[in-house]
């Protein structure tokens, strides 16, 4: 089990190496903190007061406030680690949702082809080319008054734009697979629809699904903080949101308090950049035509290989 | 294949032809989401304040109480006729929202990418060129960060730094200006080019640099990455080999052989970016409080006004369309190899 996690790590070399540890490093950092966030954080993620002390208003840092306070008394460095827990859920349930969603679609529609198939890639491609924010928007929009606007709604609504991806990269591979000589040879044997598709297609079109995966995590936590600016996001009484929170700095912004925009900023940054390494990081290593060729010089002495020749024709 | 198959005339009409089912479609999967799901729209909008009478009395101005099929089709004929309906909460015909304030996203899309070719095409060749040195390494992060860093944030950070200057960081242009330009084209960089005042369009100007710095900078990443993966490909073509082969100086073959080649998906690349520039042009104008259709979008989401909302994503999901149509007909155009 370890030797197949690590495999990725192993099989790739120099740059691409480094890439995928500096962004494995940084990722399970962030999971680390959503995982430990009530030991780690020093406060509650809705707490503006301690030992009956209230925090200030828009505190600069401090040796109390590490990170400072924001304009609802909140300690930033409390909401950013509780953020972290918020942020991996969400991304963790829509990729999730996408996978289980998006996959057997498209190997059905892959495999069963025809008309079927044409009229699913269109409505895909349709739901695609639409710009995602805006799908998001209008899904978060709608699941706010049934749902409310807890983690399992922004996870839904994040949802609905994943699932064309994990549709169009396995419809194509199972497209392809279908021809294969194995698929055949399971054909042959008598193997029904269902068989083939569960047994042979699935573990061979499974291998694309974790470079799609990271990546839309990487995009998903982009994406939930853009909800949460916009004000569709998480509710703030729900959990820490740290796009949420970039929307309460707006206002800070303008008359020069920073420490309520860099800090739960960084803190996208850093864990989007990290998902992307390792999506990156992963895809070199799936992907061989992206490995770079290291060529061997080979050292012939000067004059030698034609003496060497002519010596062996004697 | 057959010559008049892959003729272009008959590319373009294909394509053109396209449009009207993926419109339609699009629009049903607006309607389904926007009409059918949810509650009432009217008392959703301006539930508490009208008594049941009125409300009444405004659903039935809107039809929404006639059967879902009727508005269905009359959603489809009115769109057909640049009709995207009225808002509830504000009572405005939606195209009067679209002309206001379509100039103002319009100016801020262009002066981005603008921004993104000139800045990311340059970095991704030198990525490409100099792989795995320390500049690729640095214009990777680079890439990568930018296109991590949330839109919003790095237009906070600007405003952070840029406000203490006196630099605009604020809406499109001075309350003056606002005041001076009278509107004729309805973009506002445009008219007060024309109205001749030379002051009032430099304050335009001026109020454009920082929100198309920074939508260009999120652009400028995927160009970035792009571009260079681009190159490593076009440099390892058969092509490439046999430029070298042929003795051509090292310096050559990269700009004219491998350069040139890497060069022709950028125009895909800008129509896959459509969509993302408008996602990133609602946060924007959200960060600089600009006044486009973003900024009004999200006005009316927070309104829970659903007709606005139908309209504009409407309007979106068209132009949508329509720029990828005209992207994919325009690389038709320069690459031959995608019209088959």
């Amino acid at each position: 089990m370890f030797k197949t996690l690590t495999s990725p790590i192993r099989n790739t070399s120099g740059m691409a190496r480094w890439i995928l540890l500096a962004g494995l490093i940084i990722t399970a950092a962030f999971v680390i903190m959503a995982i430990f966030a009530p030991w780690i954080a020093p406060y509650g993620f809705a707490q503006n007061s301690s030992d009956g002390m209230r925090f200030p208003k828009m505190g600069p840092p401090s040796a109390a406030h590490p990170l400072g306070t924001n304009d609802q008394f909140f300690d930033i460095l409390s909401r950013v680690i509780w953020g972290a827990r918020t942020e991996v859920t969400v991304v963790v349930l829509s990729v999730l949702f996408a996978v289980s969603v998006g996959m057997p679609l498209g190997l059905l529609s892959g495999f069963l082809g025809g008309w079927a198939d044409r009229l699913m890639v269109f409505v895909m491609d349709v739901l695609y080319s639409f710009p995602s924010l805006l799908l998001a928007i209008v899904f978060a929009f709608l699941l706010r008054g049934p749902l409310g606007g807890g983690t399992f709604a922004a996870a839904l609504a994040l949802t609905a734009i994943y699932i064309p991806q994990y549709f169009r990269v396995v419809r194509s591979t199972t497209a392809s697979a279908r021809e294969a000589t194995y698929v055949e040879a399971a054909r042959a044997i008598g193997a029904r629809n269902g068989t083939i598709m569960g047994r042979y297609l699935f573990g061979n079109v499974i291998q694309s699904v974790p470079v799609i995966g990271t990546l839309n995590a990487a995009d998903a936590i982009s994406t939930l903080a853009a909800l949460g600016f916009i004000g569709l996001g998480i509710q703030p009484t729900d959990a820490a949101e740290w796009g949420y929170d970039l929307s309460r700095a707006l206002d800070d912004a303008q008359s020069g308090i920073w420490w309520t925009t860099l800090f739960p900023g960084l803190a996208i940054v850093l864990l989007v950049t990290g998902l992307t390494l390792v999506g990156e990081g992963l895809n070199e290593t799936v992907n061989p035509t992206l490995r770079k060729r290291r060529f061997r010089k080979v050292r012939m002495p000067a004059n030698e290989p034609t003496s060497a020749l002519v010596e062996g024709e004697v | 294949m057959s010559a008049d198959r892959g003729s272009l005339p008959r590319y373009i009409v294909q394509r053109i032809l396209l449009v009207i089912p993926m419109i339609w479609l699009a629009l049903t999967i607006v309607f389904l989401l926007l009409r059918v799901a949810p509650g009432d729209p009217v008392s959703a909008a301006v539930g508490g304040k009208l008594d049941a009478a009125a409300l009444a009395s405004r659903r039935h101005s809107l039809g929404l109480d006639r059967p879902l099929i009727v508005q269905y089709w009359d959603y489809i004929k009115d769109v057909a006729t640049f009709n995207f309906g009225q808002t509830i909460s504000d009572n405005r015909p939606i195209i009067d929202v679209i002309r206001d304030n379509g100039g103002a996203t319009l100016t801020l899309t262009l002066g981005a990418f603008l921004f993104a070719l000139v800045f990311g095409i340059p970095l991704g060749l030198l990525a490409g060129r100099y792989r795995d040195t320390a500049a690729d390494a640095v214009i990777r992060v680079f890439g990568v960060v930018s296109y991590a860093a949330p839109i919003f944030w790095t237009g906070l950070l600007a405003v952070i730094l840029i406000a203490p200057t006196g630099w605009p960081t604020y809406d499109i242009a001075s309350p003056v200006t606002k005041f001076e330009v009278h509107p004729v084209t309805h973009i506002l960089l445009v008219d007060a080019a024309l109205s001749g005042n030379a002051d009032a369009f430099w304050d335009v100007l001026q109020h454009h640099v920082l929100p198309c710095l920074t939508l260009g900078l999120l652009l400028s990443g995927v160009f970035i990455r792009l571009v260079r993966v681009n190159l490593l490909h076009s440099l390892q073509g058969d092509y490439v080999e046999a430029a070298r082969a042929r003795g051509i100086a090292e310096r050559h073959v990269i700009r004219r052989h491998a350069f040139r080649n890497a060069l022709v998906p950028v125009i895909t690349i800008i129509g896959l970016q459509v969509a993302l520039t408008m996602s990133g042009a609602v946060l924007t104008e959200r960060t600089f409080n600009w006044p486009g259709l973003g900024n009004q979008l999200v006005k009316y989401l927070v309104a829970r006004d659903y007709s606005a909302v139908q309209g504009l994503v409407t309007f979106f999901a068209i132009v949508v369309v329509i720029v990828s149509v005209f992207i994919d007909i325009l690389n038709a155009v320069i690459d031959p190899r995608v019209r088959y």
